[in-house]
């Protein structure tokens, strides 16, 4: 009797809810259902304790949608700069796709070890998603063209999610990329964060066409680039910081010379050429998909025609 | 009988690390990605002879981890067809041992690291196949932001800028490298504490490059030894990508330093440069950088071998301008003669930053030419160019060697690396 209780529980109920016992595994399961993130097979419902949200400016991804969704089992402290530091057993969840075809979901999950990142990738029917060590590569067709996706392995996930102490981390979920509308108010109310600051700092959604050139272009730098051109992190060595706290114009690229860019300077001498955009290196490499000059290194396989169009006009707009 | 195989099991646990064997074939590329991915501290992973073919950017984020192949010819990664990825290979991971394969024809750069304490690269190839091109990747090896860097016996050609660079590092061994027809062969740029030595660098634009630049989280870079290396027939033209720093080597150059603080350079053979064995200069641009010091400190270059040179220095900017100034030949050591105004109308160099050149042979008539970058660029009217090796005569101690300690073995000395996978 005792044994078809057990029975029970394990095929029934854990899918209707989160398992905390899989998120603190050693070993990532096979595959996204084990988690119980979702109450249908599509991960179209989440249940309840996964709460989905947005980012006022979202990272590029070869023009993918994506779905956000954040598991955990005690409030982050509502901190005004950084990312949010959510605790062990906490999940961040979130699934690409072009419409209603799925490509591949991705879960961040916070361990007693620090986080561990896994992709699982969609079957063509959208019903199952299985782990991707390795990553995928998949070629599909979409409103922008051929796409040739990248699913990342466990290592490429380390190239942007990552510390000053080489520690893997969550980039997205900061306060200021998180605050829009009634948002905040929401995740707080969901446990998702606790009580806010006085001051809750802002960066805008970098499409908002009713904002200066100069907020759109420094929150479409910052969620696109400074999770790596930033101090501490992995393009550091350039010297180059993109990050919405740089205030230097130098350090922004104004006028500074490449150190180590090879052909990603494009026969060009500077980063930024204040009303010159031609003749600067970082809207170069945004144009080109040399994997030798392109940036960011991963995650395109096309360009950001609009992301591109946003830096052009912001640098023709700087003063020289 | 379980008891025995308790003991099996034990002992294939800690005590034996696992081997992870690659074979050429279309699942190569997955399989070596998922072994680096997988292997633990104290693993390898093995590529059999033959070449792979490889699309993406292959990674190593584990520590401790060897990568090894069966020779330098054998074992081939050929990365012609790429379609992503920033190099063909990164290592984050500390502690990593790479030896004994090749790397071709990446669309950036061939073997980076990143971060990394404890870095050793043993006889690997890192080539573009197509000659000299400034489509090719920038970079052979590229150890950045690094520490205790083993660069032992590897071969560098074709990059478009740098064979070999070490950047922003410390604690460094290049030796008994070969580097050939890239920009840079051999560059160690904002490093602390450098050896290179028994390398051969030839047929590059520029032989050996020890910079230093302004505006990184690393800079002030010193304590570089260069002693016992072949920098002859450095007669290729640059074929950098404009915007480069090393964009301004001209062809037909030895050794370039500078902006660098203590470096010493001897037992060298330099010879067959067109434009110059040796230039000593100043860092070359504007700077706002308030922390950054733009003169050359303290080099000491004794006991050397200069061989004819500067017998036709290359159609560029510097290279004319040396030619102009000087005329040919150009002397085998060229200073910039670049010191703070005041200094250039009173004293001169302060004794504090003073160099040392002397006991050197020359082949040339003219060993020596101070250029006065000063008078020629700034007070025409006042410029005059020196000849006098005297006026660098500090007597200069000798630099320490540099120890690199890579998974707590001391590899500092010839042959260390044989040991480093026991």
């Amino acid at each position: 009797m005792r044994v078809l209780v057990f029975l029970a529980l394990l095929a029934g109920p854990a899918l209707a809810e989160v398992s905390s016992a899989t998120i603190l595994a050693q070993r990532p399961p096979k595959t996204l259902a084990e988690f119980g993130f979702f109450g249908d097979p599509g991960a179209n419902a989440p249940v309840v304790g996964v709460v989905p949200y947005t980012l006022n400016s979202p990272l590029f991804s070869d023009y993918a949608e994506k779905d956000r969704f954040i598991y955990t089992p005690e409030p982050a402290p509502a901190v005004a700069t950084g990312a949010l530091d959510f605790p062990v057993g906490a999940a961040i969840i979130k699934t690409f796709r072009y419409g209603a075809r799925k490509m591949e979901t991705r879960v961040l999950l916070h361990q007693a070890a620090g986080w561990k990142g896994y992709a699982y990738l969609w079957n063509d029917e959208g019903t199952e998603a299985k782990l991707a060590l390795a990553g995928a590569d998949l070629s599909l067709e979409t409103e922008h063209g051929t796409i040739a996706y990248h699913v990342p392995n466990a290592n490429q996930c380390k190239a942007c999610h990552i510390g000053p102490d080489k520690a893997m981390v969550p980039i997205g979920p900061k306060l200021r990329n998180l605050n829009r509308a009634a948002q905040l108010a929401d995740l707080v109310a969901a446990g998702v964060i606790g009580a806010l600051p006085q001051e809750v700092p802002l960066v805008p959604d970098y499409r908002d066409e009713s904002l200066a050139d100069e907020r759109r272009a420094r929150a479409y730098l910052d969620i696109n680039c400074g999770h790596c051109h930033a101090p501490g992190l992995p393009a550091d060595t350039s010297g180059l910081f993109l990050n919405w706290e740089e205030q230097n114009p130098l350090r922004l690229g104004v006028n500074k010379r490449p150190v180590a860019a090879g052909k990603g300077s494009s026969h060009l001498q500077f980063d930024v050429v204040p009303g010159d955009p031609e003749a600067s290196i970082l809207l170069f490499r945004m144009s080109t998909l040399d994997p030798g000059a392109m940036m960011p290194e991963i995650g395109r396989s096309t360009i950001d025609a609009e992301g591109a169009a946003l830096i052009r006009t912001w640098i023709a707009g700087l003063e020289e | 009988m379980r008891a025995w195989m308790g003991v099996a099991v034990l002992m294939a646990g800690p005590a034996f690390a696992e081997s992870f064997t690659i074979v050429p074939g279309p699942e190569a590329e997955a399989a070596l990605q998922e072994a680096l991915i997988l292997a633990a501290p104290g693993d390898e992973v093995v590529l059999a002879p033959g070449i792979y073919q490889i699309t993406g950017q292959l990674s190593l984020a584990g520590e401790d981890v060897t990568l090894r192949g069966a020779g330098i010819a054998a074992s081939v990664l050929s990365f012609k067809g790429q379609t992503s990825g920033a190099e063909g290979l990164i290592v984050t991971g500390n502690g990593a041992i790479l030896k004994d394969f090749a790397v071709e024809d990446t669309k950036g750069d061939a073997i980076k690291s990143k971060g990394v304490d404890g870095f050793a690269v043993i006889r690997v190839r890192a080539e573009w196949t197509g000659g000299p091109k400034a489509e090719n990747g920038s970079y052979g090896f590229y150890p950045v932001q690094s520490s205790n860097v083993l660069l032992d016996g590897v071969v560098a050609i074709g990059a478009s800028d740098a064979g070999i660079y070490v950047g922003q590092s410390r604690q460094i061994i290049v030796r008994n490298a070969r580097a050939e027809f890239n920009v840079a062969g051999l560059e160690i740029e904002n490093c602390y504490y450098a050896d290179v030595y028994g390398n051969t660098l030839t047929n590059n634009t520029g032989g050996i490059l020890i910079f230093d630049l302004p505006d990184l989280p690393q800079q002030g870079g010193h304590d570089i030894r260069v002693f016992s290396n072949r920098s002859t027939g450095n007669n290729t033209d640059n074929f950098a990508p404009e915007g480069n720093i090393v964009g301004l080597v001209p062809a037909g150059t030895g050794m370039l330093i500078m902006a660098n603080a203590d470096v010493e350079v001897f037992d060298n053979d330099f010879s067959d440069n067109r434009t110059t064995n040796m230039i000593i200069t100043s860092y070359v641009n504007e700077t706002e950088d308030e922390a950054y010091n733009k003169a050359p400190r303290r080099i000491s270059v004794h006991g050397n071998r200069f061989g004819i040179s500067g017998t036709d220095p290359a159609d560029s900017d510097f290279g004319n301008i040396l030619r102009e100034i000087f005329g040919v030949p150009v002397p085998d050591i060229v200073w910039d003669g670049v010191v703070p105004i005041w200094r250039w109308f009173t004293i001169g160099m302060a004794d504090a930053d003073q160099f040392g050149v002397h006991d050197n042979e020359h082949a040339s008539a003219v060993p020596y030419g101070n250029a006065d970058f000063v008078g020629y660029f700034g007070l025409t009217w006042l410029h005059s160019v020196g000849q006098d090796m005297a006026e660098h005569s500090a007597d200069l101690a000798p630099l320490p060697p540099v120890q690199v300690i890579i998974r707590g073995r001391d590899v500092s000395h010839e042959g260390a690396w044989s040991e480093l996978s026991k």
